[in-house]
């Protein structure tokens, strides 16, 4: 039997047992609305699910039920005892079958014709009628029901020699309350241990201490363990997506891609088994009403290949998923009408509604634009309920839709029990734990404006009390932890701080501490029920010392202290976006190599500084070498010798992927923040120009010229020309940060003003955001949304349909070029010919200015 | 008293023959807790301050691996902060799953008492006191204030 097959007997078992309770309460209590929709869902999962598994007998009954149930749902049919009696026969009758399914993996052999002829008699509003309908079917699962309970006890034995036997010793169901016990009980063993540990340590020679180390150890993997039970990969809630999109697609006659991506993000189990059915039911719904069938996507000019993309990752404490769709995005007109049709909306209160608004009534009970009803869905349970299980799970949903492009779902689930990594900080002597996974990075600062500090730490400025930080040429909102939880007195001596770079969704902010300990992972145990109004907190945990700690939560605090909302937002996202827009300062390595001369590499290049004792460089087949994290690394001197001649070798390490290279310098003198102007083309090979950097002249290297001299094949750089060019405004999109780096300082030199951003997605977002530019430059092979998606969202519409669009590509070849200019690309360079995409540039400007 | 007794719903406490209180202290008036209601006294404890909580909130501390939030009783009474330095036991109550830890000053003994010693709350007594206490037990030379425990804990509903 396959997995599917008895994940889907344990909860069709469970939701029968149910239906029993829920159908007996509804006879008692006919106009219980909750009672019904609740049943009318069971049975309607089942339907669902069995579709897809390939069992046409349970799907019919239930169909059928679902009908009567469904008409019971809306009132046009009253609740009576005789249509109670129906369903129970139904239910009976799909209990007979999944019992014969659990014993031979298949459904049995029978007919259940007259049970959905009665049960679509009263659908059909007869009644009274199927009355006698009823009774007679009754008979017949009983007796199909009786036959399999005698092979039973016979089949009971030769079975477990069968594949049946190991599946059912794998797994057992356990109450989460055991588990949450079990954890408990590890804690406070771990505890014990280290206070165990703690007094072995004073004495010497202590018979006790092998044993102690012993039981230290299985102590450690019995934590482990335990928080294994309550983790699982979200990938185990996936894996039966790839089945049922691909029934999915036999079915609607669609081809449809399923993309997963996240699916080692861990999430607690409770959550997990409560976003299954959601989940399943986002993913049918994509793939049923989103993606559109071959015949109009090739229409629209997509692939025919729809695809469905997942996406998990944790964010500020949550776990987002992403459930989104090439398709056609939601019908606005159609919601529209069908919530003025419905009466949810008037039609004035509809006029004064943002498309986004209107798209959010899919979220109501019992609305379904579809028109007809699939097997599939459309029924009107849909994505009510999957914001109801979202909600009950104190999560949230939302969606975006663009007309033509797609809908993407976006879930956001708290972490309730998960267990995460944090850091440690210290404020007014008090500790907090901040979820590492919003923390981006930590930046010594100062307080004090006359106390100089150590070099390289930043001072907080005030504007009017408000303190920000200049970190890399922008201004970060700042936050003080003590000012904010009303500490008391802020720690001054000697005037140093820490701050917490967080990122909160699209905006940044810099949280001020005292210290910054260690991190820990720790697990979220929700505050009490008295603390839940104040909102800087996500939870509390209990350390490995024993202590109680809060969690902060940098979503609360930036709610708290206004980032995120007004101008100050607006502020910090386009602070965001240009970051890499060539006349912003740049943070600029400058070292003395090839004699004295003072040379500059912009620091994002650079992957590590190192200081290499001088007999540790080898010289091999002509080339020099040295071992570094057990590889060889290629060493370059810029001068062409073998460097210098000190006992070290000061080197700047380049990397990208697993290919490293050093470069031999004299010296290391400083990293400042300027400007990057190339005012003088380079006259030699190697830089691309001189610039003024901290007040004096200095050579730029051109790092692509040097890493082909390491790599034959890293790419072929040819220095860039600088150039008159008017301040032309080129975006540039491509997911290596590599080259994005290499690139914009590049085309700066050759007089481009360039914005580099790392996606499809985010150039889109600066597009909607009412950017300009005047040429688009984008990677083929991205991540996501390709270069030729990403060209045809341009060209469908909008302000971008005209801009001339550069595309690169590793790939070179006449079919690639073909299919970029069919996908709407202007031009079509190799990847990492710099000189041809100047040259490229300047034509397609100048043709654009032409015309 | 027939007017009082209708002034006020009867508590549990009528009708019992005995009562068991564990006593307690919270500036220097002593005061009780039905037995039942209590799960742990615990003597001074290592407690982790909780900013912007309000003020009745003393914080939270471990009981074995569960966290447990600390009130202090002196602040839910309005009565005058403890001294510093002075050791705080604490009364360890459940409360809609939840542990709470309610800081006092001592805890003495457990006491049986009859029914017969008790009576309501004089209609004078302070409006804070009125609320939070059931009653009260005549003991030899000292009054007894009986607390109820899940009024005390009841601050959310405060807001």
């Amino acid at each position: 039997m396959d997995d599917l097959l008895s994940d889907f007997l344990t909860e069709t078992n469970e939701s029968l047992a149910t239906l029993d309770v829920a159908l007996v309460t509804l006879e008692r209590t006919p106009d219980d609305a909750e009672t019904l929709s609740g049943i009318f869902r069971l049975v309607h999962t089942i339907k669902g699910t069995c579709g897809f598994l390939g069992l046409p007998r349970l799907e019919h009954v239930a169909h059928a039920g679902e009908n009567v149930l469904g008409k019971l749902r809306d009132k046009t049919l009253a609740v009576t005892p005789a249509i109670v009696s129906l369903i129970l026969a139904a239910i009976d009758r799909i209990k007979a079958i999944v019992a014969a399914l659990a014993e031979t993996g298949a459904e049995p052999a029978g007919d259940d014709c007259e049970l959905i002829a009665a049960l679509n008699a009263a659908a059909a509003n007869e009644t009274p009628a199927a009355k006698p309908a009823a009774k007679a079917p009754e008979p017949a699962p009983l007796a199909e029901a009786a036959p399999p309970p005698e092979p039973k006890a016979a089949a009971a034995e030769p079975a477990p020699a069968a594949a049946t036997a190991p599946q059912t010793a794998q797994t057992i169901r356990v109450t989460v309350d055991v588990l949450e016990d079990l954890m408990t009980l590890v804690s406070e063993l771990v505890l014990t241990r280290n206070q165990l540990l703690q007094l072995a340590r004073t004495q010497d020679n202590s018979p006790f201490s092998v044993p102690l180390q012993r039981l230290s150890h299985i102590t450690s993997d019995l934590q482990e363990g335990v928080m294994k039970t309550r983790m699982q990969p979200i990938g185990n809630a996936w894996n039966k997506l790839p089945r049922l999109v691909r029934d999915l697609s036999h079915e609607m006659g669609k081809k449809i891609e399923l993309v997963m991506l996240g699916a080692d993000t861990e999430l607690d189990r409770q959550v997990l088994e409560m976003i299954k059915d959601p989940l399943t039911h986002m993913v049918r719904n994509s793939g049923d009403h989103g993606l559109e069938s071959p015949a109009d996507r090739r229409a629209a000019g997509k692939p025919e290949t729809g695809t469905i993309t997942l996406n998990a990752f944790h964010e500020g404490g949550h776990i987002i998923l992403e459930i989104s769709d090439d398709g056609r995005g939601l019908p606005v007109d159609r919601i529209r009408a069908k919530a003025l049709a419905s009466g949810l909306a008037t039609e004035a209160e509809l006029a004064a509604m943002t498309g986004g608004q209107i798209e959010r009534f899919i979220f109501r009970a019992g609305f379904s634009t579809a028109t007809t009803v699939s097997a599939v869905s459309g029924r009107g349970v849909g994505m009510d309920v999957v914001k109801t299980n979202i909600e009950k799970i104190g999560g949230t949903i939302d969606l975006k839709s663009t007309s033509g492009q797609g809908t993407m779902f976006i879930v956001k689930i708290p972490l309730t029990l998960a267990i995460v990594s944090a850091l440690i900080v210290e404020a007014s002597k008090e500790r907090f734990a901040i979820p590492q996974i919003s923390v981006v990075e930590l930046v010594r600062a100062r307080r004090d404006p006359e106390n100089t500090g150590t070099a390289g730490e930043s001072l907080i400025e005030r504007i009017n009390d408000t303190p920000v930080l200049r970190l890399r040429n922008r201004l970060l909102p700042l936050v003080s932890l003590t000012e904010l939880l009303q500490l008391g007195v802020e720690e001054t001596a000697g005037g140093a701080a820490h701050v917490v770079v967080a990122q909160v969704g699209q905006h940044m902010m810099g949280i001020i501490v005292d210290r910054v300990f260690d991190t820990e992972e720790i697990v979220v145990k929700p505050v009490a029920p008295i603390l839940r109004h104040v909102t800087m907190f996500s939870g509390n945990t209990i350390l490995g010392d024993g202590s109680v700690i809060m969690i902060l939560d940098p979503n609360g605090i930036a709610r708290g202290t206004g980032v995120g909302a007004g101008s100050e937002s607006r502020l910090m996202q386009s602070a965001r976006i240009d970051t890499q827009t060539s006349a912003d300062q740049t943070a600029m390595l400058l070292f003395r190599a090839g004699g004295s001369q003072r040379m500059g590499v912009p620091l994002g290049l650079v992957a590590r500084l190192e200081d290499i004792p001088r007999d540790k460089i080898e010289f091999s087949g002509g080339a020099t070498v040295t071992q570094y994290r057990g590889k060889l690394m290629p060493l370059i001197a810029i001068d062409g010798g073998n460097g210098n001649d000190q006992p070290t070798q000061p080197l700047l390490v380049f990397a990208e992927g697993d290919r490293i290279m050093g470069l031999m310098v004299d010296e290391i003198i400083d990293v400042v923040d300027d400007k990057l102007d190339i005012e003088l083309a380079a006259s030699q090979p190697g830089l691309l120009g001189t610039a003024v950097i901290g007040g004096a002249a200095t050579d730029v290297l051109d790092t692509g010229y040097w890493l082909t001299r390491a790599w034959q094949d890293w790419f072929r750089g040819v220095p860039g020309k600088g150039a008159e060019a008017g301040q032309k405004h080129v975006l540039m999109v491509d997911d290596s940060d590599f080259f994005r780096q290499l690139m914009v300082p590049a085309l700066g030199a050759a007089g481009f003003r360039v914005t580099a951003v790392s996606s499809a997605a985010e150039a889109l977002r600066l597009r909607d955001a009412g950017k300009r530019f005047d040429a688009i430059v984008s990677d083929i092979e991205m991540p996501n949304m390709d270069g030729l998606h990403f060209a045809r969202t341009i060209r469908a519409g909008g302000p971008w349909a005209e801009v001339p669009l550069i595309a690169l590509t590793a790939h070179d070849g006449l079919e690639h070029a073909e299919a970029g200019r069919q996908a709407g690309f202007t031009d079509y360079v190799a990847k990492f010919e710099r000189e041809a995409l100047v040259a490229t540039l300047r034509n397609s400007l100048a043709e654009l200015a032409a015309a | 008293m027939t007017v009082d007794i209708l002034d006020r719903p009867d508590t549990d406490v009528s009708g019992d023959e005995q009562q068991v209180l564990v006593t307690l202290t919270v500036a220097d008036q002593l005061c009780g807790v039905p037995v039942l209601a209590v799960r742990d006294i615990l003597g001074e404890q290592a407690i982790t301050r909780i900013p912007l909580a309000p003020p009745e909130i003393a914080g939270s501390l471990n009981l074995r691996g569960r966290i447990v939030t600390a009130i202090d009783l002196r602040r839910r009474l309005h009565l005058p902060p403890a001294p510093p330095n002075q050791p705080r036991m604490s009364v360890v109550a459940e409360q809609g799953g939840e542990l709470y830890a309610l800081l006092v000053d001592g805890v003495s003994e457990v006491l049986s008492l009859d029914a017969n010693q008790f009576e309501r709350n004089p209609p004078t007594l302070e409006k804070t006191w009125a609320t939070f206490s059931t009653g009260i037990f005549r003991l030899d030379g000292r009054l007894l204030v009986v607390l109820d425990v899940s009024k005390l804990l009841a601050l959310a509903d405060e807001g």
